[in-house]
């Protein structure tokens, strides 16, 4: 039997089935933790067969795994799934993270467990929903429904009393930009009549949406805002400060980032072309403010969570600089980043997480010589920090490496200055987390911490810690490994929209013989 | 079987099973236990209900010289109305007991409410939906005040009376009216006559006094300041009952009026609706933002929903009698069974009223407070609810009508809304503080009761998830009154006949 084309939903629905039974078991003993660990583990499970049957000689722009049928018929919405190099990964990210996730909230997750890991796998469905979602009506549902389980969780296991507010600011703020959002897709399909993300790229790509040039570019502001609110961008972070500081630990891992970059390199890049990359002078700018932004922000902090919120603001602003410089270095780049974000803040607040289990505080003023009782930790978290600093050989370098390339490389009419001045974010970021290993591990012993006994990095931290340690190694050694299916992506939206095959999606034939050559040109 | 009786079927089942429940009531012993007579009022709506399904067979019936017309656009109402009345008769079997001597009443009233919303959505004669509406509303009236003993209950009744009668004395008016402009009272005829009539401007007067009577059935601002009081008042069933199927049945009439009645001038009502949309959206919104108590609460939203289903009204003729259908139909359901599950929790003495009395709920009835939290997430509108489904396809309608604007209004309409839902929702799963007591005395929910809530949410469940049989239930609905529209133009004025059959239904 070929699984190849139910495989989409078997992993989106893993998740669902678990939430349902963990729902209906007794809260009893370590039921729910296992029973979370044993969900997540297999759906990354399933995640991995999308890479092991990936076809990388398959067109550019074309999906994968597809899985196309009816649905609702008036109006025209169909259950459409697939993939592409840009979405296999994030599914196999978001596959990797989830089993990490139980393993940190073990013993933190004290009581109402069953809540905790319904929501969790609920997260999980949503957010591997919207990656497979290549309808507009089916995607948008998951990008709605990713928004409820984690306003409760942030609602109902933050840290402090100020959570009730965290939750209903990060709720608002994404809430009331997906409304205009609908409008948007809703005004799209009255002007096209389909909801088919391959059909609309493709009209696009052929200046077939009809409108004048006013309503086109308002419905483009209405999903990039959307999508901008939800990364989040330089200046619509409001949200984001408090929410990290709220979330415990499992939900901050999924918290930034990928669902937002995503959601603008498949939809906003594909149905409006032309008005991103008219748009992209002013992302430019504002993703290397934000880099800068965040890291000077980030220097200053005492509190380590806010140091990590405003340092996951640096690194996003780091992939939006990337991705509307519209080369294939900038495009790979910005992927790749997204996906180290991932990773290295994944890893970054499993530390936090743990630290703050034994000390309770993430005040650094509390922390001061650690290094020498918890020789474990320190190293971890100095594998981390190189990694999200970007040091060669380990992930964070790669994706740098390529956006500020692609930054000087790009066409698209900008001042080289802000491309310096994204590059000395790199020397801040570097500044900011040094400082934090100096401050918390080195120096004095600190006495508001020194008496505390606590055990170092246990069993079951080193096992959600190192496989994270050992894929940031990996990506950086052989990141052509990963490259292979995003550079297929990367090309193909780095194209100039003039000269987008109108039917590329559906004739493969004649984007054959464009890819390989511009493959060669960038070489 | 004669084509009057078949044609009223459903609200003859329904009478005869009230006047049976208003004789037997005396027979009981006083102090004796009601729940038969309830019994027998779930039998009779299911009976409403098949029958309502072996009309659907013969096509268009008219019926009484052509006062009554049933088509599938009239079951749709029938089945949302008796089906409401279903789930609320099965939700307040327990609701009485022990604690009024007059439940058989209710029971009863019930059933003549339902006969007057069922006369409404199927009559095209504008005296008879006159009729439907006095019915209905006399029924209601009653029942807000059922709990005697209490000041608000009575407050309550009295003023949806007082008000209730200004607003039909508003449509009275506006009938009379259209008479005077139009010289009839069919709206078939008026449709006709508005083509020739020489006082245009009285005939839109009267199309605009019949709004103001059926925008205050439907609690649409500016029309809507007895929504709160009333419904804070009202028993809980009597108000899950009362928010919807009234509103439901007041929709039906204001679709034919608006779309079958004064077509020719849908540029000029169409405005109207759009101011009436966007001010119930805005202030229904705004005013559940300030209220604690849960009721009131909904009552304001219940005016924020009044208005998504007028955004549908801007649309093309089609779209729009369509996606109102829906959307009244997904209304229906989520809102009876978010006022099931409270009539559950506050019992008939109101043991929770604020927000605070719910904190706990999840951890006190996880079922129940599952069972409220997806209510209130398809009120919201969040994905694969009947809700979200609902708001996707009015404002598709809207905007495929080239109303923009107005979707861009209402959806950040449905931001604001988040915040009070989500704050009941959040009370719901905080832990309890240890004085918190209300909650202690629930009783178990009864199995008709349980059986009720799951009708409700598998409704709103599936009009979420597959909604593929009610969209076409709906779209069916909307081409059979446009179908039979084109006919009686035709039949009235053969030489201009451009009859429309080619409507896109799936």
């Amino acid at each position: 039997m070929n699984i190849d084309h139910t495989i989409l939903t078997v992993i989106t629905f893993v998740p669902l089935v678990g939430a349902v039974l963990l729902a209906l078991l007794p809260d009893k003993g370590r039921l729910m933790q296992w029973g979370a660990l044993a969900v997540t583990l297999l759906t990354f499970l399933c995640t991995l067969h999308l890479p092991a049957h990936y076809n990388y000689a398959a067109a550019s722009g074309t999906f994968q795994f597809e899985q196309n049928s009816a649905w609702i018929n008036s109006p025209a919405i169909r259950y459409h799934l697939g993939v592409d190099g840009l979405s296999m990964w994030l599914i196999v990210l978001t596959g990797f993270l989830a089993p990490l996730g139980v393993l940190v909230s073990w013993n933190t997750v004290g009581d109402r467990k069953k809540l905790f890991y319904t929501l969790f796998l609920l997260q999980q469905v949503a957010m591997l929903g919207i990656f497979v979602s290549l309808d507009l009506f089916l995607y948008y549902a998951f990008w709605e429904l990713s928004l409820v389980p984690m306003t409760l969780l942030i609602a109902t296991f933050g840290r402090t009393a100020n959570r009730r507010r965290a939750a209903i600011k990060y709720f608002l703020y994404a809430f009331i930009p997906s409304a205009t959002l609908l409008v948007g897709m809703l005004w799209l399909y009255g002007r096209t009549g389909t909801f088919q993300l391959p059909e609309l790229a493709q009209l696009a790509a052929a200046h077939n949406i009809s409108g004048n040039n006013a309503a086109l570019w308002l419905a483009s502001l209405s999903f990039l805002l959307a999508f901008a609110v939800k990364v989040p961008a330089f200046p619509l972070h409001g949200w984001l400060t408090d929410a990290i500081s709220e979330a415990p630990t499992a939900a901050v891992m999924v918290l930034v980032g990928k669902l937002g970059l995503y959601s603008i390199l498949r939809f906003s890049f594909s149905i409006f072309p032309d008005q991103s990359r008219h748009i992209a002078p002013l992302m430019i700018a504002l993703g290397a403010i934000g880099i800068v932004y965040g890291a000077l922000i980030a220097l200053v902090q005492k509190d380590l969570k806010q140091l990590a919120a405003y340092g996951a603001l640096g690194h996003v602003s780091v992939v939006i600089l990337g991705i509307f410089t519209f080369t294939i270095a900038g495009l790979d780049g910005g992927i790749y980043a997204t996906l180290n974000e991932g990773i290295g803040a994944g890893a970054f607040f499993i530390l936090l997480g743990i630290l703050y289990e034994r000390y309770g505080t993430y005040d650094m003023r509390d922390y001061g010589g650690l290094a020498a009782r918890l020789p474990w930790m320190v190293t971890l978290f100095v594998i981390t920090t190189m990694s999200v600093i970007g040091l060669p050989m380990l992930n964070g370098f790669v994706g740098e490496f390529l956006v500020l390339t692609g930054a000087m490389q790009s066409v698209i009419a900008h001042h080289v200055a802000w491309t310096v001045l994204a590059t000395t974010g790199v020397i801040l970021t570097a500044s900011y987390m040094l400082w934090m290993i100096q401050r918390v591990f080195y120096g004095d012993l600190n006495d508001n911490t020194a008496d505390v006994p606590v055990p170092d990095v246990t069993a079951r931290e080193h096992l959600a810690l190192w496989p994270l340690i050992a894929v940031m190694l990996l990506m950086g050694v052989i990141s052509p490994y990963w490259m292979r299916a995003i550079d297929t992506v990367g090309t193909y939206l780095a194209r100039e929209p003039q000269s987008l095959e109108p039917a590329a999606s559906i004739l493969p034939i004649d984007t054959q013989t464009q890819i390989p050559a511009a493959q060669e040109a960038t070489k | 079987m004669s084509p009057n009786v078949l044609a009223l079927l459903p609200e003859i089942i329904l009478t005869l099973a009230g006047v049976f429940i208003m004789l037997a009531e005396p027979c009981l012993k006083a102090g004796s236990s009601r729940k038969p007579l309830g019994w027998l009022a779930i039998a009779g709506t299911v009976g409403s209900i098949v029958a309502s399904w072996y009309q659907i067979q013969f096509g268009t019936l008219h019926a009484f010289s052509g006062t009554i017309q049933v088509d599938a656009f009239s079951v749709l109402f029938h089945f949302v109305i008796a089906s409401v009345v279903l789930v609320t008769l099965l939700g307040s079997l327990d609701y009485f007991e022990g604690n009024a001597s007059h439940t058989g009443e209710y029971f009863a009233l019930s059933l003549f409410g339902a006969v007057g919303m069922m006369l409404m959505t199927c009559s095209v004669e504008l005296l008879m939906v006159f009729v439907g509406l006095e019915i209905s509303s006399i029924s209601t009236y009653i029942m807000c005040g059922f709990r005697k003993g209490h000041a608000t209950g009575s407050e309550s009744s009295i003023k949806y009376f007082l008000l209730g009668s200004f607003a039909t004395a508003f449509f009275l008016y506006g009938v009379a009216l259209a008479f005077g402009a139009t010289g009839s009272t069919n709206i078939y005829a008026i449709a006709h006559g508005l083509e020739t009539t020489t006082t245009p401007a009285l005939a839109f007067t009267a199309l605009a006094l019949i709004l103001i009577g059926l925008g205050f059935k439907v609690s649409a601002a500016p029309f809507h300041v007895w929504t709160p009081d009333v419904y804070q008042g009202a028993p809980a069933p009597v108000v899950g009952l009362m928010s919807t199927a009234p509103k439901a049945a007041a929709f039906a009439v204001l679709l034919r009026i608006t779309f079958t009645g004064f077509p020719t001038y849908q540029h000029r009502w169409a405005i109207l609706l759009w101011v009436l949309a966007a001010l119930s959206m805005t202030i229904g919104n705004l005013g559940a933002l300030m209220q604690r108590d849960v009721k009131r609460m909904l009552a304001y939203s219940s005016i924020a929903h009044a208005g998504y289903i007028m955004v549908a009204f801007t649309a093309f003729p089609f779209d729009g009698i369509a996606a109102a259908c829906f959307y009244t139909a997904t209304y229906a359901a989520m809102n009876v069974g978010a006022f099931a599950v409270i009539t559950q929790i506050a019992g008939y003495d109101e043991r929770a009223r604020s927000i605070d009395d719910f904190t706990g709920l999840g951890q006190k009835r996880p079922y129940l407070a599952a069972l409220l939290s997806f209510f209130l997430l398809s009120l919201i509108g969040i994905p694969f609810t009947g809700g979200f489904f609902g708001k996707f396809y009015v404002f598709s309608a809207a905007i495929h009508g080239g109303n923009v604007w107005l979707a861009v209004i209402g959806l950040l309409n449905s931001g604001v809304a988040c915040f009070y839902y989500l704050r009941l929702l959040a009370a719901v799963y905080t832990r309890p503080g240890s004085e918190s007591t209300r909650l202690n005395q629930l009783r178990r929910i009864s199995v008709p009761a349980a059986i009720g809530l799951a009708l409700a949410a598998v409704a709103t469940g599936v009009m979420g998830i597959l909604p593929n049989g009610a969209v076409s239930f709906a779209e069916y609905a909307s081409h059979s009154t446009l179908i039979e529209q084109g006919r009686q133009e035709c039949a009235a004025s053969p030489d201009s006949c451009h009859l429309q059959l080619d409507f896109d239904v799936k």
